[in-house]
Formats: C-alpha cells, sequence, structure tokens
C-alpha cells in the first residue's frame, strides 16, 4: 500500500504529539506503542486505565425499513448464529458472521437502540461486512429489510481498566449507572456519545463513540487524568490474548466454525436445534452438527513450560519426536500481568483437554506446551 | 577498540577476542525483552550466521554474528534477566564473547561516530 493510500484516524496527528510508533494496520496508519512501551502500557490498562484509538474499526447502523425494529433483529439473524431478536434495548452481544460452509466471515459487537441496532465491526473486514449486509438483507438484496448506514464520521476510542469508570465517569457521570454491555446514547459536552460498557482487554471499561470533531479534545481531557495513559496495538493483542479473546485473521477465519473456535457460548439456545428460531443462518447445517456431536479440531489455550515464547503459526506435535503436527498455534506472546508465555490454537478434538502436553516447533526445537484454561488472567468485568 | 554493525550490534574487541551486544537504539526499537536465546560456546559462525535470539512481548528477532569466529563465553546473566539487555545494553547486557577467525576484518567495521551519524 502507498502513502497515499494509507488512512489516518482522527486521532492520527494526537499519536504523534503522544510519540506514537506508527505502523500499518489494516490499511491505517495506527500506534503500535508510545514512549511508555508495550510491557508497561498493558500492566498500566490492568492497574489504571489505558485509552486506545480503534477509530478504524467499522460502525454501522441498520435501521428496519418497516419501522419495527423486530424486522431488522430477524434479518440480521439469518446472517450470525446468535439471539439478536431477544436482545433487549440498551444491551449489546457479541456475534459472528459465518458462511454457507460454516466458517467466520467476521466477529462483531451488536446493541439494540430501540429503533435500531447498531453493529462494531473489524477494521480489516469492514468493507466485506458492509458489501454482505447490503447484499443479503439491504438495498442490493431481493427483499430488503434493513437499510444500512455506514459511520463515517465517528471516531472510537476505548477506555479499558480498573480506573476506566472513575475517569469517564468526570465527563458523563451517569457511565456509572451502566453494566458489562450495556449501550447508551448519551449527551455530553463532546456532543453526542454512544457508549458501550464493554472491550477486549479483559478489563472493565468502555468504547466510546464521539464525534470526529470532538475526537481529540475528549481523548485529551481522558488524557488528563492521572490514571489514563495512551495505549498502542502492541499491549492490545497482549491484554486480548491473556483474557483468552480471538483476533479475527488471527484465531478466526472463513474455514474456522463457531464450533472450533470454542465461541458455541455465542449461540444461544433459541438458534440451536430444538430452539423456536433454531438454524435459518449461513452454514447452520455443519454448525448446528458440531454443537451436536462436537468438532474435529478446537481452539485451546496453551502455556509453554519454558520462558521461550510460542508464536503465531508454530506447528504443534503430540510427541516430541513426531513427524508430523497435529496442529497449529494461531496466537503467541509474552503475558505481561501472567509474567509467563503464553499461545492459542487449533488441536484435535482428542487433544484439547486441560492438562494434555503437546510440543510447539520453534526455531527447529520442539518445546513442551501444555493446553490449560483460558482467560489466562482473571477478567474484571462489572457484570453487577 | 570499539565497532558496529549496520545491523545494530556493536564490538568490543581486545586481543583477537569480541565482545557482542546491541546498541540503545537497538533495544529501543525492540522494546522489552522477555526472552533471550544465546548460542553454546564452541560454537563456530561465519559472518551472518543466526547467532542469537531476542523476544520482545510482542516479536523475536534474530541477532547475526558480526564477524567470522568460535563463541568462547555467553552471559547467563540476560538468559536469567532480559531486562539487563534494556538497562545496560553497552555494559552489563553484552551477548557473547567471540575469538575471532581474522582480528584483522573488524578494521572495515565502523567507528562511533560512523554508526552515531547512521543512526541520526
Amino acid at each position: 500500500m502507498t502513502e497515499a493510500e494509507t488512512l489516518k484516524t482522527p486521532l492520527h496527528a494526537l499519536h504523534l504529539e503522544l510519540g506514537g510508533r506508527m505502523v500499518p494496520f489494516a490499511g491505517y496508519d495506527m500506534p503500535m506503542q508510545y514512549p511508555l512501551g508495550i510491557m508497561k502500557e498493558h500492566l498500566h490498562t490492568r492497574a489504571r486505565a489505558g485509552l486506545f484509538d480503534v477509530s478504524h474499526m467499522g460502525q454501522v447502523l441498520l435501521y428496519p425499513r418497516s419501522g419495527d425494529l423486530a424486522e431488522a433483529a430477524r434479518a440480521l439473524e439469518t446472517l450470525v448464529p446468535v439471539d439478536v431478536l431477544g436482545l433487549k434495548e440498551g444491551r449489546q452481544r457479541y456475534a459472528l458472521f459465518t458462511n454457507d460452509q460454516g466458517g467466520i466471515l467476521d466477529d462483531l459487537m451488536v446493541a439494540n437502540r430501540g429503533s435500531h441496532l447498531f453493529l462494531v465491526v473489524n477494521a480489516a473486514c469492514k468493507k466485506t461486512d458492509v458489501s454482505h449486509l447490503e447484499d443479503t438483507i439491504g438495498a442490493a438484496s431481493d427483499s430488503p429489510k434493513v437499510e444500512v448506514r455506514v459511520v463515517v464520521d465517528r471516531a472510537l476510542l476505548a477506555l479499558q481498566g480498573p480506573a476506566a469508570e472513575a475517569a469517564l465517569a468526570t465527563i458523563i457521570p451517569t457511565v456509572a449507572d451502566m453494566r458489562f454491555m450495556d449501550v447508551a446514547i448519551l449527551t455530553s459536552g463532546f456532543g453526542e456519545l454512544w457508549v458501550s460498557r464493554s472491550g477486549y482487554s479483559g478489563e472493565d471499561g468502555f468504547e466510546i463513540s464521539v464525534p470526529h470533531e470532538a475526537a481529540v479534545d475528549m481523548a485529551k481531557a481522558l488524557l488528563a487524568h492521572d490514571a489514563v495513559a495512551p495505549i498502542g496495538l502492541g499491549a492490545r493483542d497482549s491484554l486480548r490474548l491473556e483474557a483468552g479473546l480471538c483476533l479475527y485473521g488471527s484465531d478466526l477465519d472463513n474455514d474456522t466454525s463457531p464450533v472450533e473456535a470454542a465461541l458455541e457460548w455465542a449461540i444461544q439456545k433459541v438458534r440451536r436445534a430444538g430452539g423456536a428460531r433454531a438454524g435459518g443462518f449461513p452454514g447452520a447445517e455443519r454448525i448446528l452438527s458440531e454443537l451436536a456431536n462436537g468438532a474435529e479440531r478446537r481452539r485451546v489455550g496453551l502455556l509453554p513450560e519454558g520462558r521461550a515464547p510460542v508464536r503465531g503459526r508454530a506447528d504443534l506435535f503430540s510427541a516430541e519426536a513426531d513427524k508430523w503436527p497435529v496442529g497449529i498455534v494461531t496466537s503467541g506472546a509474552y503475558g505481561p500481568s501472567l509474567a509467563a508465555p503464553m499461545a492459542m490454537g487449533y488441536v484435535p478434538g482428542d487433544l484439547a483437554a486441560i492438562g494434555t502436553r503437546l510440543f510447539a516447533e520453534v526455531r527447529g526445537k520442539r518445546l513442551p506446551v501444555t493446553v490449560s484454561a483460558m482467560p489466562f488472567v482473571k477478567a474484571n468485568y462489572k457484570r453487577t | 577498540m570499539l565497532k558496529f554493525t549496520d545491523d545494530h550490534e556493536w564490538l568490543r574487541i581486545e586481543g583477537g577476542v569480541a565482545t557482542v551486544g546491541i546498541t540503545a537504539h537497538a533495544t529501543e526499537q525492540l522494546g522489552d525483552l522477555v526472552f533471550v536465546e544465546l548460542p553454546e560456546a564452541g560454537t563456530e559462525f561465519e559472518a551472518g550466521d543466526t547467532a542469537a535470539t531476542l523476544e520482545s512481548v510482542k516479536a523475536a528477532s534474530d541477532i547475526y554474528a558480526p564477524l567470522a569466529g568460535e563463541v568462547i563465553e555467553v552471559n547467563q546473566a540476560i538468559i536469567d534477566d532480559p531486562s539487563i539487555v534494556n538497562s545496560d545494553p553497552m555494559g552489563q547486557g553484552w551477548f557473547f564473547k567471540l575469538k575471532l577467525a581474522d582480528p584483522s576484518v573488524a578494521e572495515a567495521l565502523m567507528d562511533e561516530d560512523a554508526y552515531k551519524t547512521m543512526v541520526g
């Protein structure tokens, strides 16, 4: 990609001002880290609060053409194996766009905002997600059910960590009343904010959609708090991995099903066999079958026994001297809070039990790793 | 004699033996190190061979043998505590000592002024 094609978020100049080390990511010039460095940024987020620019992600609104939200919910249910109709107003949940083969096109968040649905999708997938929505349930479909509106005039900030509530509450006190996965449209000195109590770090926190013109001022207002530091993509990745959360493109892809990915918790009973709205999403045959019978391979957590990090794409072997790999690592890093290396990857179902000892090949050596429960670091969501 | 390479390594050469490490500039680029893999004493390298591996939170980086020679000692202290490389890259954070196959070749490497000009 040439420089002219590289996109910038509304916070780009602020990243440079803060000393961000910029890297290309999903077509955007984004901060990998700030002068604090990945290790300290990670630990700061777990101890206090971190501010992330996630404006590269896609924000999409789905308006029911009939004016009845249930129509939009039913339409979206034809694309995701998730209970959208049962999602209450002011609530958000995790969802997956599946393909006809039962693989995952993208993972996303869906919020019910009363008159419409609000979606947050991955940066690298947002163009294809919008085309997919338009082609299947939007204006380009045979029977349009929703109007798809891509939000192009808003930045997205994530404020994560135990001090996130206190910091954001100085701008909008009512956020203290929100609990995990609540969403709200709130008026502030920075214009209308779309706030959800969620994130991708395993910590309590918020994602805040803010008008472009107010984004820098809002980020600066949050950074003015002693507890808040700017955090780059490097720590975002180690935080989400410690939390056992998947990264689309590494841990999830077109060929990987939700059951293989151990994401069946995202498929509510009503969409499963015997449920009132069972099936009716792309790839239902395979996904319902895997829910009943198990998948051939499973995503598992892996803890290397030594101190050497095991990275994504390392082959996994069931015995130290085996010739052929049985699985593959999809994400791996050193966990600053865990104070040890950690990884996740895919193994055959019969090697997926917690405690199973496997070997990862790193620079020609077979290093022992143990299948382990995730998250690696206890989540700290505000559920009550 | 203190010399530098394009790959941000330094060599302190005394009596045909080079103590090898990486520069402060390199450690800033790599970030906090969490794992160091060093060669075994007795290993012989050609210039450019992969001699060591450094791992930060995010990524692994190879360190190349700056010149041909035999490893005669490695720094166990940085294996036990990789953060020493970040805190004292030019001193306690050295990697290994290399008995140079041909010490005269070292003359061609950059001196400190040339290296400082290169990194700006």
